[in-house]
């Protein structure tokens, strides 16, 4: 009998020997999957996650040109750069889209809703790329890097590629406020629904952060070309302090001087403005403060200046543009502007015009559009190409993808700002360097002084008319028009502007554009924007 | 266990009697007779000494009183209990157990971890023995009780050797999750997954050795498996040897052929012709052929079929054993289509210490190999042009291309549009496989001598798979011209490992008239899996880039899970019933906050028929009323790790640029790390009765099963995650439903003729209540349920709350005169367009009622039978129609001729006017596929002995698939998913079997 207890004794204390190890049993990872651990356990781990963060808004997803997106719905929609473009520049005066396309007509007509696929997929990129951001930010601190052995120079760029990424996030929380105002706010890595948080608190965010990171970042151009430095700081804190009043009620002019003071010292006008938009404006990193890089070969997309050359060119009868002089194969006929944007340049009439900023074909229609949908009047926009200043032909020879760079900040914002700024009162200003600098874009726009304007002709006026000229199709154009009180008031109106051919005013809440609803339902602290 | 003891205790007083042999006085015996399953006096019992020739019986306490003399044999006598004898000797106490008949005890019910006689079940639970199980050809083991349990709805998918079926026990519990029930085989719950190389894991598994299926329905039974639990449990028991029962040798052998019982009407040569000339353009006409060629009748065959079964088995006192072996021979009606099958099985029961010490060893061993046909034959043949002949040259010219089998050309390569010949495709594909595996389990029960109410049991089991195969298409195939066909191969090693032990503890409480069982375990269970990674190659042998070496040469994905576990059983005179269980479950498939998981479960019965008032009367012989509730889970949610993040690296032309590297993109995942289980709560409601001595019997059951934490795939809230969309726990489903099964023996004379009835049928409902965190009327569902043409990736079915999952989203199509208009559909809302706004949920594939009768005749050795099954409520979209049926199906190709189906006729489509994509969508092609279907005919003669009392023959026939009643006019009306399309077809099987035992 003894020995029959010991046996089931025996057997019972073993099992619960081994199932006091279940735990541990229980905690299981993939063979061959990259875990986070493998992934960051090396600097080229690091880089390619930091190459993702910078990604985000380069391509769609992790395979060019498409077929594993980031972000549901078309992918070919989703590229930050198109959907940044749509909402700032379709629903202005500077462009017009011909196809439905998921709700493109809804911009020029003003009617957008919270359904709106392209105000769902810009909202779902920042915030794509701003978990990207946190993600990193979170895996690179220095107790993690010497946790896993990662020192040396390896530490040293990836400490500044941690910088980066926190500029890369305070530049899509700015795009957030800019666009949607109040906003889910979250900057660690959560499961949980973040919470809302209103424009001024965004606005004292963005700017602690990026007044951080101008001391942090490196010394403009010291890295490599596809990287943000100081300059981008700069350049980001200076155009929200110019738009600070539209975002909290309180205008801070003389800051936006300072720091565009701080872009004008260290960068200068290229002499040649087509080329900033060209096949190898990569090359021009003395005004181009930071674009994003496209490669028809490497970083292949339907998104950034992809699709502003494509839509551009009209191939099929009667316009007949020849695809081949834009350095692609192909046109998807369906871009044009109002007649507004080229009437900017008509000051002395076309063809005696000089400015050549004004980049235009045409030949074959009339400036004016007669409708929205599948017309091919109007005139088409060819500021961007994908051919290099040399005339060689792109990378990709198929033309299917280029190699054009999408700029984000320019130097030559930075003169149109401090002009602005010193003509709206902000201290530290000087009248005469404002005309100086506005006669310096003027010169390399003329390609001589004959465009210079007067002191009294420096009004704001004119500095809107003249950003227009200068930053076209690089989307601005809503915030400026939003500044100037001119994108939702009758004051200033538009073909198509609120759904009349010739324009009409339409109800303020437009300013903002509505949360997406995919969120609303999916996020319980959100609070829709008024009016939607 | 208690029969043991008595036995015991009999040869104990019997030695004892011996002993005080001498001393022959009569004396007054008394005692009290008890009743063995609760401690309950019996009152009643006859007891007669048989020696003196008296007798007398209990009183209403169980007392009774005799006069015996020492030497003389009592014997306790009571209807439905064992007789009990009893030599008296000096004792004048003599208390007895009577325990119930055999016949009743045949009646233990296996439940998870053990066994319940059937009066004493609380659960839902349906059992079925092998007297009852399907006959014929019958090569995977869920297809024994097709048609046979209420609840159970077993859907084989196709006609393929070997092929398996999908079972859905109650409705599906999910919607992405897997909605399989648990197989418990011998003790050993296996893994539902697939095997590389198997078209059904489930046929490695010998339908033969196979006792019982029991089939736990609802959380009364099912609780006890946890977070496996959500969709039922299957226990299969496999035959064992009897102890004491002299070896016998048994052989089967079951024949049979198998015929095409329908084939897909399609258009004939003729017809073809005259719509290429009348529609067609000069090309088409040129490209037409003289030839009269019905291709599905040159890709199916008859197929032979052999099964042959040796087993031997037996006992003595203490060891029971069975060995047995099957070889099976399949072919399928599918031309190149075939399945062996070799199996070994050994089931050895010994009993140590006076079988305090019970050991119970299962080994299932088997080697499966295939031939796979190319399946994609079935369809081409349905869309070939018959107008053209087979062979495009004579088949001895020298070197005729591609075999010498007609394909379409564009210019002087194949038209990789055009549909291959299909005769081609089976005989240019050499597609083999191996596959071997062993499911074992051996089981210790102590039954500890210093407390013999305790019992404790240690069961360990594995289950391990071995599938590997080729699969080559020669470069002379069309269908690999550009690649120079083919050659890869494939192979994966599973394994899944069981330990459990568990301690029962039952008691017997004469005082209050009740006895009490406690059950309490754990149990660990690893499965892993070796998938290994080849390149593919030319059939010459040749790399190509495009099929690059694999990355890893192996995956080994793994799961686990710990679990702990106990159940109380109470009963209270053998009328009141009470079961409570608890199961902890801990799965590495979910994060260490979610690990693991509570699945409770409680149930009553009250057995009305144990009443006196009732068994007074002689009308009913049982009535029990059960009540049962509780929480299971669905751990198996897809994949193994997706509670965490993992990087994916970008191909090369996504990839950002640093000054002048481009660095390729790491990307993290999407994951959710709070995902876990989808849970389920059960309600059950029944009545079990039985009327006449169990001449009727049967039950009744109700129950709503609501599924919360149901998978589904919902944006994420911004900044939460890597993605903006996830699939996670948000969505909740109900089934509801009704049972009813009754067994009847309508006939049962003296003379041998007996006939038995069995019906069960089945109501359910299934309706999905919520699918995204926060209510969104913006969100029409998931779309779901793939079809061929009209563009790609189209699904016809859609998940919507407040809809049946799996319903059919559709347009509307508008009738005139009786016929549809082609290309014009309703605008259900009005706003002047008809878009994706207007689908509309129309019909479900899933049936609403489901029913099966058995019938079993049998006189003086001859016997008869058939199983009838049917579904009610079941639609099936024919995507062969909506394909094919149109005149443009034949004329519309590119630089080919199709064939249409004769539904052009009938609806009248061209296939061009309207939007034709849209005509995909016509609920004109959601058909209603009620059908009836007679599975089974089979009868047989037993001739007994047949030579010397020692070899007994037995000689049966078997027709399955005997005919099928339904309006549906496609090939099969039984589709589970409710898309037809490309179906292998399942034949009509005439067999012809003997059974030999020695």
């Amino acid at each position: 009998m003894k020995k029959h207890f010991l046996l089931v004794f025996s057997c019972a204390s073993a099992l619960l020997v081994l199932f006091s190890g279940c735990q541990k049993q229980l905690d299981l990872v993939p063979t061959n999957d990259i875990t986070s651990e493998k992934i960051y356990s090396t600097a080229e781990g690091y880089t390619q996650v930091m190459a993702k963060v910078y990604a985000s808004m380069a391509t769609t997803g992790n395979q060019g040109p498409a077929g594993a997106g980031d972000i549901s719905g078309d992918e070919g929609f989703s590229d930050f750069n198109r959907t940044f473009w749509y909402l700032q520049e379709l629903s202005t005066e500077e462009a017009i889209w011909s196809y439905y396309d998921n709700g493109a007509t809804d911009f020029h007509e003003m009617k957008w809703t919270s359904t709106n696929a392209f105000v769902r997929q810009l909202y779902r990129r920042s915030f794509f790329q701003i978990v990207m951001c946190n993600e990193f930010i979170n895996e690179s601190t220095d107790s993690k890097l010497s946790d896993r052995g990662i020192g040396g120079a390896d530490a040293a760029k990836i400490k500044f590629f941690r910088e980066e990424a926190r500029f890369l996030r305070a530049f899509q929380y700015w795009v957030l406020m800019d666009l949607y105002g109040n906003v889910p706010f979250v900057t660690s890595l959560v499961s949980a629904p973040p919470p809302q948080k209103d424009r001024k608190f965004i606005f004292n965010f963005v700017e602690s952060e990026l007044k951080d990171l101008e001391n942090k970042l490196s010394e403009p151009r010291a890295v490599e070309y596809g990287r943000v430095d100081k300059g981008a700081a700069w350049a980001l804190l200076s155009r929200v302090y110019l738009n600070a009043e539209v975002y909290t009620g309180e205008n801070r002019y003389a800051d936006a001087i300072t720091y565009a003071q701080k872009v004008i010292d260290n960068y200068q006008l290229n002499k040649n403005y087509g080329r900033l938009f060209m096949a190898d404006n990569h090359l021009f990193r003395n005004e181009m403060i930071f674009a994003v890089p496209y490669d028809g070969l490497k970083t292949q997309g339907y998104g950034g200046a992809n699709t502003l050359i494509h839509g551009s060119i009209f191939a099929n009868a009667p316009l007949s543009m020849k695809p081949l002089d834009y350095g692609v194969s192909t046109g998807w006929n369906c871009l044009r502007t109002t007649k507004n944007l080229p009437m900017l340049f008509t000051d002395s009439g076309f063809g005696t015009n000089k400015d050549k900023r004004a980049m235009f074909h045409r030949q074959g229609a009339p400036i004016d559009i007669a409708k929205i949908l599948g017309g091919t009047d109007g005139y088409k926009v060819v500021k961007f190409k994908n051919i290099d200043s040399s005339g060689i032909s792109p990378r990709d020879k198929t033309g299917a993808f280029v190699d054009t760079d999408m700029p984000l900040f320019r130097a030559a914002e930075m003169y149109l700002i401090y002009a602005e700024a010193t003509l709206r009162g902000g201290a530290g200003g000087n009248q005469g360097t404002a005309l100086d600098l506005i006669n310096k874009l003027r010169t390399r726009a003329y390609g001589d002084e004959t465009g210079n304007i007067t002191p009294d002709q420096l009004t704001l006026d004119f500095i809107i008319d003249e950003r227009g000229r200068e930053l076209y199709w690089e989307g601005h154009r809503r915030t400026d028009l939003i500044r100037f009180k001119r994108f939702t008031e009758s004051s200033y109106l538009w073909p198509f502007k609120g759904g009349a051919l010739n324009g009409r005013g339409v109800s303020s809440h437009l300013n903002l554009y509505p949360l997406p609803s995919t969120d609303l339902t999916s996020n319980p602290n959100l609070t829709q924007n008024p009016g939607y | 266990m208690n029969q043991i003891y008595a036995r015991l205790l009999s040869v104990l007083l019997l030695v004892f009697s011996f002993s005080h042999f001498s001393n022959a006085q009569e004396m007054e015996i008394s005692g009290k007779v008890i009743a063995a399953e609760d401690g309950s006096g019996l009152p009643g019992v006859g007891v007669v000494n048989v020696t003196a020739k008296t007798g007398g019986s209990t009183d209403i306490n169980g007392m009774y009183k005799i006069k015996a003399t020492a030497g003389d044999v009592l014997e306790f006598r009571f209807l439905g209990y064992t007789t009990q004898s009893r030599t008296v000797g000096t004792m004048v106490v003599i208390d007895v157990t009577l325990k119930e008949e055999t016949k009743v005890l045949k009646e233990a019910v296996v439940i998870g971890y053990g066994s319940l006689s059937k009066k004493d079940l609380t659960g839902s639970i349906g059992q079925v023995t092998s007297k009852d199980f399907q006959t014929g050809i019958i090569t995977s083991p869920e297809q024994l009780i097709q048609g046979k349990v209420a609840g159970v709805q077993i859907t084989t998918n196709g006609g393929a050797p070997g092929g398996g079926s999908t079972i859905r026990i109650r409705g599906g519990a999910s919607l992405n999750a897997n909605n399989d029930p648990l197989y418990v085989i011998d003790g050993v719950p296996i893994d539902g997954g697939g095997i590389y190389g198997s078209s059904n894991p489930m046929s490695s598994i010998n339908p033969n050795d196979i006792e019982s299926f029991s089939v736990l329905k609802d959380a009364s039974a099912t609780a006890i498996y946890g977070s496996r639990a959500s969709n039922g449990v299957i226990i299969i028991t496999t035959k064992k040897g009897v102890k004491g029962q002299k070896p016998k040798i048994n052989f089967t052998s079951q024949n049979s052929v198998a015929v095409i019982a329908r084939r897909v009407d399609v258009l004939g040569a003729d017809s073809v012709r005259a719509i290429i000339n009348r529609e067609g353009n000069a090309a088409q006409k040129n490209m037409l052929g003289t030839y009269n060629t019905d291709w599905q009748k040159l890709i199916f065959q008859q197929a032979l079929t052999s099964d042959n079964n040796l087993n031997y088995s037996g006992g003595t006192d203490n060891v029971a054993f069975r060995i047995s072996g099957g070889w099976l021979e399949q072919q399928g009606i599918l031309k190149t289509d075939k399945m062996q099958r070799q199996s070994l099985g050994l089931n050895l029961s010994p009993n140590f210490f006076d079988n305090s010490l019970k050991i119970n060893l299962n080994l299932k061993t088997s080697r499966n190999a295939y031939h796979f046909a190319d399946q994609g034959a079935i369809g081409a043949a349905v869309t070939f042009d018959p107008t053209q002949s087979i062979y495009s040259a004579t088949k001895n010219e020298i070197s005729p291309r591609f075999g010498g089998y007609k394909e379409w050309m564009s210019g002087s390569i194949p038209n990789s549009n055009a549909t291959r010949n299909p005769v081609g495709l089976l005989n240019q594909r050499e597609n083999l496989s191996e596959v071997y595996r062993s499911i074992g389990s051996i089981s210790a029960d102590y039954t500890m001598p210093f407390l013999p109410d305790l019992r404790a049991n240690l069961n360990v089991g594995y289950d391990v798979a071995s599938g590997r195969g080729t699969n080559s298409l020669t470069d002379s195939a069309a269908s690999g011209y550009i690649d120079k066909g083919s050659w890869s191969k494939y192979k994966q090693e599973k394994t899944n490992k069981l330990v459990e032990f568990y301690l029962n503890y039952g008691k017997n409480l004469p005082g209050i008239h009740s006895k009490f069982e406690i059950m309490v375990g754990s149990s660990y269970q690893a499965f892993q899996s070796t998938n290994y990674n080849y390149r593919s190659y030319t059939y010459r042998g040749d790399t190509l880039a495009k099929n690059p070496a694999p990355k890893f040469p192996f995956d080994k994905p793994e799961n686990r899970l710990a679990s702990f576990y106990g159940r109380f059983n109470f009963t209270y005179k053998g009328k009141v019933l009470v079961t409570a269980s608890l199961r902890r479950d801990g799965s590495s498939r979910f994060s260490a906050d979610n690990r693991w998981g509570l699945f409770p479960s409680a149930a009553v019965a009250y057995n009305l028929g144990e009443e006196n008032f009732i068994k007074s009367h002689n009308v009913i012989s049982s009535l029990k009323f059960r009540g049962s509730w509780g929480v299971t889970g669905q751990q198996d949610i897809g994949g193994n790790y997706s509670y965490q993040s993992y990087f994916g690296i970008s191909n090369n032309s996504a990839t950002y640029q640093f000054g002048d590297q481009y660095v390729n993109l790491a990307r993290p995942s999407a994951y959710d790390p709070n995902i876990k289980w989808e849970e389920t709560t059960t309600y059950n409601g029944g009545l079990d009765f039985g009327i006449l001595k169990d001449r009727v019997t049967g039950s009744v059951d109700v129950y709503l099963k609501e599924t919360k934490d149901l998978l589904n795939t919902v944006p994420t809230p911004a900044g939460s995650n890597f993605s903006d969309q996830i699939t996670t726990n948000v969505g909740s489903m109900e089934n509801k439903g009704i049972e009813l099964a009754i067994n009847t023996i309508p006939v049962q004379q003296e003379e041998g003729f007996v006939w038995s009835l069995g019906f069960n049928v089945t109501v359910n409902q299934n309706k999905i209540t919520k699918l995204n965190s926060h209510p969104d009327t913006t969100y029409p569902g998931a779309p779901t349920g793939g079809i061929s043409g009209g563009g790609l990736n189209n699904n016809i079915q859609i998940q919507t709350v407040g809809f049946p999952a799996n319903s059919f989203y559709v347009y509307k199509q508008v009738y005139e005169n009786g016929k549809p208009v082609e290309g014009v559909y309703q605008d259900l809302n009005g706003d002047g367009r008809v878009n994706e706004k207007d689908l509309y949920h129309f019909k479900q594939s899933a049936p609403k009622v489901f029913y099966g009768i058995s019938s079993q005749l049998s006189y003086q050795g001859f016997f008869v039978g058939f199983v009838i099954r049917g579904s009610r409520g079941n639609y099936v979209y024919n995507n062969v129609h909506s394909q094919l049926g149109t005149y443009n199906a034949v004329v519309g190709q590119n630089g080919f001729i199709g064939n249409g189906s004769p539904d052009m006729f009938s609806s009248g489509f061209t296939g061009l006017a309207g939007d034709p994509s849209k005509r995909f969508f016509s609920d004109y092609y959601v058909k209603n596929a009620a059908f009836l279907r007679m599975d089974n005919l089979n009868f047989g003669y037993d001739f007994g002995y047949i030579y010397e009392d020692r070899l007994m023959l037995r000689l049966n026939g078997n027709v399955q698939n005997v005919f099928v009643v339904t309006d549906y006019k496609g090939i099969d009306p039984e589709i589970f998913n409710g898309i037809d399309n490309n179906f292998y077809p399942r034949p009509r099987v005439f067999t012809v079997g003997l059974s030999l035992t020695y």
